[in-house]
């Protein structure tokens, strides 16, 4: 494997990584305030579907952007009213948002543009271009840095760079300011929460309004970044990767970029090469899809330290009386 | 109770009578979808348009599952639609655990294999592919500069690479030393809806110097055209014509005309001639599009040797190896 084949490997990693790190933070901000969220993928495909079809309605890919998040936000509303106000159970929640999503987002998008269940081809504007990141094109033939700098950091959508900064961002709100240690507490002791007087329905429903919108900007991603439409089931089963992603990274922002990076790298690296000859052996490529389940399950089991979720989490909140 | 039974039992011998008296064809769609763009819409249409020139309606359904395909071809065999025309390989099996308690109904499976001697009202109708694959391999190795071109599957199934050997074959008759680069898309139904993937599928075949890629992979080959069409380079669309989804950037289109099988198998109606039907280039089964899309991308001189190529094919002249047969490709490894 040569030099360009290995940033060819890694762009390609950043790209599938992106979507998964933004549905994994999503997923961090609520199970550390204690409330489940199975519903990540339905969240990113209602999102997926909303950006996609407002940015060819409108031809403007924020406007899109702006719709994902809100369609997004919606979904995360209704499982916070289900689970946080009325007290359902949560994963029952989540389940049930993402067969909503799926149904719906084909519904509509039958209803609105009669093409099957996917919107049209997205034209220049309803998508986000690549950016070009400043020195990018003198640097190009700088020998190494050049091509690390051109190939994999610039030439990305600006939602990869958002999603990037994301990680520091959730690290600081979630150990460095008041709020987060309210949020962390809410999942680990919601009644001492409760008696020091804070609302621990108002943390959640904090929690899962920032879930929606990370999430609303992973689907946007999807759909108006990565692709220039939706398409039916796009997602792919991406939610219930960053769900893994989530537990590997034990419930840490910091864990959780690397998380998703390695589960990213997994598939780039299967996508790239089918099936990987070592010489003696040959790794099936069907490996390669299976490993970001298999490592998550090895981390459960607890070979590799212990994941300990958040103390609260499933449980709705019953106000002592 | 007694009253809900016998209403119930009214309700359903109401049905029975008036699905009788019908016998409407029906169609049942893969999990791929109605309107696809492909494979299952190439059967809607034919279906609509033997709807249009008949005057007559048929009945179809989307399966959302896999364990709907059972179920659905029960209903409409009770509800008495006849024939009941399914798409999609995955439809063999229900097909012959149902046919045999539905003797009167006949059942037609595109794609799918029954056995006739065990179930004699089931008609399988298969393609040739690796011919039609062979010819747009011809073309993809005509139109090619840097002598490597790509393949895409969608989940990895004998038919996918009996797509993929009849490619690889048609690309080393042009250039002998032209490199074939497979990829299928994964090994679960998501794979025909994944246009991410498939998105970067192409990106790494580009990036190992592909210029020409056929994509045989329903919804994810939708993500495939459209990278090429952003990297600029030719792609290649399958079963239905999809030159029209980026015009000049899209080569051609491997045609199987699941529409012509579906119209023909509603047309003959409750007596449609059972067996197994296996449409090739001789039988216009198969092909490769040409419309004003793609008319300055392929030259006379590509087109008068596809033509040639498909001759001979006819003929006997040219032998394609299928993949189905053997489980093995002689041009590729996979």
């Amino acid at each position: 494997m040569d030099f360009l084949t290995l940033i060819q490997v890694l762009d390609s990693t950043v790209r599938l990584a992106t979507p998964l790190l933004l549905a994994c933070l999503a997923g961090l901000f609520s199970e550390r305030s204690g409330i489940i969220d199975i519903g990540l993928e339905g969240k990113m495909l209602a999102a997926a579907f909303f950006s996609a079809a407002i940015a060819y309605v409108s031809g403007s890919v924020w406007m899109g952007l702006l719709a994902g998040i809100a369609a997004s936000m919606a979904f995360s509303f209704i499982h916070g009213l289900a689970s946080i106000t009325f007290r359902g159970n949560q994963l029952i929640s989540g389940v049930a948002l993402n067969f909503l999503a799926s149904g719906v987002t084909v519904l509509i998008a039958q209803d609105w543009f009669g093409q099957g269940g996917r919107t049209p081809s997205l034209l220049a504007g309803g998508r986000f271009e690549p950016i070009t990141l400043p020195f990018a094109e003198a640097l190009r033939d700088v020998p190494v840095l050049g091509p690390l700098y051109y190939e994999l950091i610039s030439g990305h959508t600006i939602l990869v760079y958002v999603a990037f900064l994301m990680v520091p961002l959730t690290w600081w709100v979630l150990f460095q300011t008041r709020f987060g240690l309210r949020l962390r507490a809410v999942g680990e002791a919601p009644e001492a929460v409760d008696t020091a007087g804070v609302s621990v329905v108002g943390l959640r429903f904090a929690a899962i309004v920032i879930a929606g919108v990370l999430c609303g900007l992973a689907g946007s991603y999807l759909s108006t970044g990565l692709q220039a439409g939706f398409v039916r089931e796009m997602t792919a089963g991406r939610g219930y990767i960053a769900l893994a992603a989530l537990i590997f990274a034990k419930w840490r922002p910091w864990y959780a970029l690397w998380a998703c990076l390695l589960f990213g790298l997994l598939q780039a690296v299967a996508l790239r090469y089918q099936n990987i000859d070592l010489g003696a052996f040959v790794i099936p490529v069907q490996v390669m899809d299976a490993l970001p389940y298999i490592l998550t399950v090895v981390i459960l089991a607890g070979f590799v330290g212990r994941a300990i979720p958040p103390r609260a989490g499933g449980e709705p909140y019953v106000k002592e009386r | 109770m007694t009253v809900m039974k016998s209403f119930l039992g009214a309700a359903a011998t109401l049905a029975l009578c008036a699905g009788a008296a019908l016998a409407e064809p029906a169609l049942i769609y893969d999990l791929g979808g109605k309107f696809d763009k492909s494979f299952n819409e190439a059967a809607y249409n034919g279906a609509q348009r033997w709807a249009d020139e008949t005057g007559n309606s048929f009945r179809d359904i989307e399966l959302q599952s896999e364990a709907q395909r059972e179920q659905a071809l029960r209903r409409f065999a009770e509800a008495g639609m006849n024939p009941v025309v399914t798409t999609g390989f995955s439809m063999s099996t229900p097909i012959a655990n149902v046919a045999g308690d539905y003797p009167d109904t006949k059942f037609v499976t595109i794609d799918g294999y029954v056995d006739p001697e065990e179930h004699p009202n089931v008609k399988s109708i298969l393609f040739s592919e690796h011919q039609g694959s062979y010819l747009v391999g011809m073309l993809a190795a005509m139109a090619s500069d840097s002598g490597t071109v790509g393949f895409v599957g969608g989940m990895d199934i004998p038919l996918i690479r009996k797509f993929a050997c009849g490619y690889a074959q048609g690309v080393k008759a042009v250039n002998p030393d032209a490199t074939v680069i497979a990829n299928m898309t994964g090994t679960t139904p998501a794979a025909w809806n994944d246009p991410v993937k498939g998105s970067e599928l192409a990106t790494a075949q580009i990036s190992q110097g592909a210029d020409v890629i056929f994509a045989a992979a329903g919804g994810t080959g939708l993500g495939v055209l459209q990278t090429a069409a952003d990297e600029d380079i030719l792609s290649i669309g399958v079963d239905s014509n999809q030159n029209y989804l980026h015009p000049g950037k899209v080569l051609t289109s491997m045609l199987k005309r699941v529409d012509v099988a579906t119209y023909d198998a509603m047309t003959a109606g409750p007596d449609l001639e059972t067996g197994v039907e296996v449409l090739g280039l001789a039988e216009n089964g198969v092909g490769y599009a040409l419309d004003d899309n793609n008319k300055d991308l392929i030259t006379d001189e590509m087109k008068s040797a596809a033509e040639e190529a498909k001759q001979k094919i006819i003929d006997g002249e040219i032998e394609v190896h299928d993949y189905s047969s053997d489980d093995s490709c002689p041009a590729l490894s996979f």
